[in-house]
């Protein structure tokens, strides 16, 4: 007779493991990524084959000769491959990915333990570590494609555009700027601002956002509190004073937002566990989004805002418990 | 129509309802029983018969130990054959009356026809007293004596009697069969226990996924005032106790306390069933039904079995225990049992034998947390099962304590929902039963 199996209950395994889920990041990625491809070429893809080479790599090696053990779960380090390519310059030399990748995975990753160890997202800590390390190379902005027949604009991300304006003397008003700039919101939603591979296009990375949603990947709770945080901020500021603030359509669809929003701030690992903590997460980093991008020396703020709000997580989790059952 | 159901948590596990078209079928009597005395949660009752005594149906072979107990009556008709230890379903040796089969002899006084006896006669006492001697319990799982939870403390008001038809796990359908084919049985059966409790209003609460069953209580259920059918949303654990009553009245049952003190009293669909069999029938329990499923299976059965009849005998009849299993568990595979003996033998408790494949059961090696939260969001009890994970694995009891992990009902969600396949369920079972016992030894002092 077989042998039966004796073990307590429940009797049956959740299909949708790590890799699934981790598998449906990455298909909700492809839009984005694909637009960056089509709109940088070759050097967006040799950026995108480094980060993801150096991120797997510098992981096996660390979980295969100092853990002594495979890695858990190889589709996880490809996201924040493919995420970290995103957020870089699409104009970047080879060797700023791969700098990248190793910080990356290399400190804030595997310094932590590695897979559901870390505290702060491994692909926003690369960004950093690079913008500070070396600031030229990240800053270094291209134009989309010239064979494109549409017309875009080239230079400086028009978040750049704006705080060069307004630092000028005297300060140029808002409205000028982004008329002699020819800048709107609308420009950014189907991929003809300059910025980061990954900010091309808002329309794709709202696709990805669809798909996760639809998949159950992620709950909607972080993404829309940053969002209606920073529309209702940017709506207080810019009606307040519309020579120095820009707008909500223009701060919403400009920038890392939506890609930090939907792909970078929602990664389990670093954001909280309950609906609640994951809005007071949400509302935090566009709070900060906000203030750094208004105030800050750094025309963008999102990479920083998430970074400074993961420290928070620890804390969002012990004090944001569950609706309790019994009182 | 918007369906009710409970507010916090829960799952959707795939339904596997693989045996809800196959109508109830008699098994037969086997050749030899054994009676488990501890077929009641509370104390084992003691046996009243010896080896060599002559046996009929619905004679009392055990009588109750103490206040938490209960009748056990003979399911057969013959010759006892020894009074001993063995092993029961769950594994554990628990005195048994081992009978060898002659005829099919009744007890006197017990009604074999299957009119339907309408009349409810008799005061609340004679009725509850009726309940008692004929050993009913809790069918859905728990077995907890009915005569107990019917008979609430004085200081304790009843007013809503809930029959729990919700049949939230996955592959079992003795209730659903039940219901289609016996409504007016079971609606008399609440009636009795309405009567009993002294409530004016009976919700019967059945899931979405029967709207056969539904159909037959609304129709068994039009001659009468203050009895409800309502339908509720497919959701796991739906069943549980504590869900149901958050999903029929809003009322939450606290931290440690009873449901009564929400002024609910809940019973089972096959309880309801068998009390009216106690009562209008005279008809001890003696037999239930009990689904016996699997993909694996060549059939699907929902069989009126003898309790005592052999796990083996029931096996047998639907071609044996195929190549391809891993795995006999009685009851769902959200909370059954895994049975380690097949030897053992079917209880008041036992609604279903559901037979699974490695491919279906077998458990793949744990991956890390990633702090998804999916056992945060699926605990309907509101709590955070990843936490206990690491909290227990340390052995911090007083940070567990603090994250009430006293309130796990055991349902098993967060397990079933875990992409990294940590058996949450085993290190919350295995804390819990530490935190209880320090509980428990700090309130004796």
């Amino acid at each position: 007779m077989a042998k039966l199996i004796v073990s307590p209950s429940p009797h049956f395994q959740n299909k949708t493991t790590t890799q699934v889920l981790m598998n449906d990041v990455l298909i909700a990625l492809a839009p984005a990524t694909l637009v960056s491809l089509l709109f940088y070429g070759w050097n967006a893809l040799l950026l995108l084959l480094v980060c993801v080479a150096t991120c797997v790599g510098c992981e096996y090696l660390i979980e295969k000769y100092l853990r002594g053990r495979e890695i858990p779960c190889i589709s996880a380090t490809v996201v924040t491959g493919v995420l970290l390519a995103l957020n870089l310059p699409p104009a970047a030399p080879w060797w700023v990915a791969f700098v990248g990748g190793l910080a990356a995975i290399g400190i804030a990753k595997m310094c932590f333990g590695g897979l559901g160890q870390n505290i702060f997202n491994p692909a926003i800590f690369g960004r950093v570590f690079l913008l500070v390390s070396f600031p030229v190379a990240m800053t270094n902005w291209v134009a989309p494609h010239s064979w494109l027949p549409i017309d875009a604009f080239s230079g400086a991300t028009p978040l750049a555009q704006i705080q060069e304006g307004l630092h000028a003397n005297p300060p140029i008003p808002v409205s000028q700027i982004i008329a002699e700039n020819g800048l709107s919101g609308w420009q950014a939603f189907f991929g003809l601002a300059g910025g980061s591979a990954g900010e091309a296009s808002a329309l794709a990375l709202i696709i990805g956002f669809v798909y996760l949603l639809v998949r159950r990947v992620i709950k909607p709770y972080i993404p829309v509190a940053i969002l209606g945080t920073v529309a209702v901020l940017t709506t207080i500021f810019s009606l307040a004073d519309p020579t120095k603030f820009t707008g909500p359509v223009f701060n919403l669809l400009s920038g890392g937002l939506l890609l930090g929003a939907i792909f970078m701030a929602t990664d389990y690992v670093t954001s909280p566990m309950t609906n609640i903590g994951m809005i007071i997460y949400g509302v935090l980093i566009g709070l900060l989004t906000v203030l750094i991008r208004y105030f800050g020396s750094y025309p963008e703020g999102v990479s920083f805002a998430i970074l400074i709000a993961n420290a928070t997580v620890p804390l969002l989790n012990k004090y944001c418990k569950p609706k309790r059952f019994a009182a | 129509m918007k369906y009710r159901t409970f507010r916090i948590g829960g799952v959707h596990p795939a339904e596997h309802k693989l045996a809800k078209d196959a109508a109830i079928e008699q098994f037969p009597i086997p050749a030899k029983v054994a009676i488990s005395m501890a077929q009641h949660l509370g104390a084992p009752a003691t046996p009243v018969v010896e080896k060599g005594d002559k046996v009929k149906v619905g004679q009392v072979i055990g009588t109750p130990t103490g206040f938490v107990s209960g009748f056990v009556h003979s399911s057969v008709s013959g010759t006892v054959t020894a009074v001993e230890p063995r092993a029961d379903l769950a594994g554990n040796m628990v005195l048994h009356v081992c009978i060898d089969v002659e005829g099919d002899e009744y007890a006197d006084g017990i009604a074999t026809s299957d009119r339907v006896e309408r009349d409810i006669k008799g005061s609340p006492e004679e009725l509850l007293e009726k309940i008692k001697k004929a050993g009913v319990v809790g069918m859905g799982g728990a077995t907890f004596p009915t005569h107990i939870k019917l008979a609430p403390p004085k200081d304790k008001k009843a007013e809503y009697l809930i029959i729990n038809a919700a049949e939230c796990e996955p592959y079992v359908t003795a209730d659903d069969r039940l219901m289609r084919e016996h409504s007016h049985e079971i609606v008399l059966g609440a009636r009795v226990m309405a009567r009993v409790l002294g409530v004016e209003m009976v919700v019967i609460a059945v899931e979405e996924n029967k709207p056969e069953a539904f159909d037959a209580l609304c129709e068994a259920t039009l001659r009468y005032v203050g009895i409800d059918v309502v339908k509720m949303k497919k959701k796991y654990p739906q069943g549980g106790e504590k869900q149901l009553i958050d999903a029929i009245t809003r009322r939450r049952v606290p931290s440690g306390g009873l449901p009564i003190e929400t002024g609910c009293v809940v019973q089972n669909v096959a309880t309801a069933y068998a009390v009216y069999q106690a009562v209008q029938k005279d008809r001890p329990l003696v037999e239930r039904v009990m689904t016996v499923t699997g993909e694996c299976l060549p059939v699907q059965k929902n069989y009126l079995v003898r309790i005592g009849t052999p796990i083996s005998a029931i096996l047998d009849s639907v071609g044996g225990l195929p190549m391809e299993s891993a795995k006999v568990i009685s009851g769902g595979p959200m909370m059954g049992k895994a049975v380690s003996n097949l030897e053992a033998t079917t209880q008041k408790g036992s609604s279903c034998l559901l037979v699974l494949t490695p491919e279906q059961t077998a458990r793949t090696p744990e991956t890390v947390c990633i702090r998804c939260g999916r056992c945060t969001q699926a605990c309907p009890m509101g709590l955070e099962p990843w936490l206990m994970n690491r909290l227990g694995r340390i052995g911090d009891y007083a940070a567990l304590e603090e994250n009430k992990i006293y309130d796990c009902i055991e349902c098993g969600c967060c397990q079933s929902t875990c992409p990294a396949h940590i058996p949450l369920l085993d290190i919350v079972r295995t804390s819990k039963a530490e935190v209880m016992k320090i509980i428990r030894s700090r309130a004796k002092k």
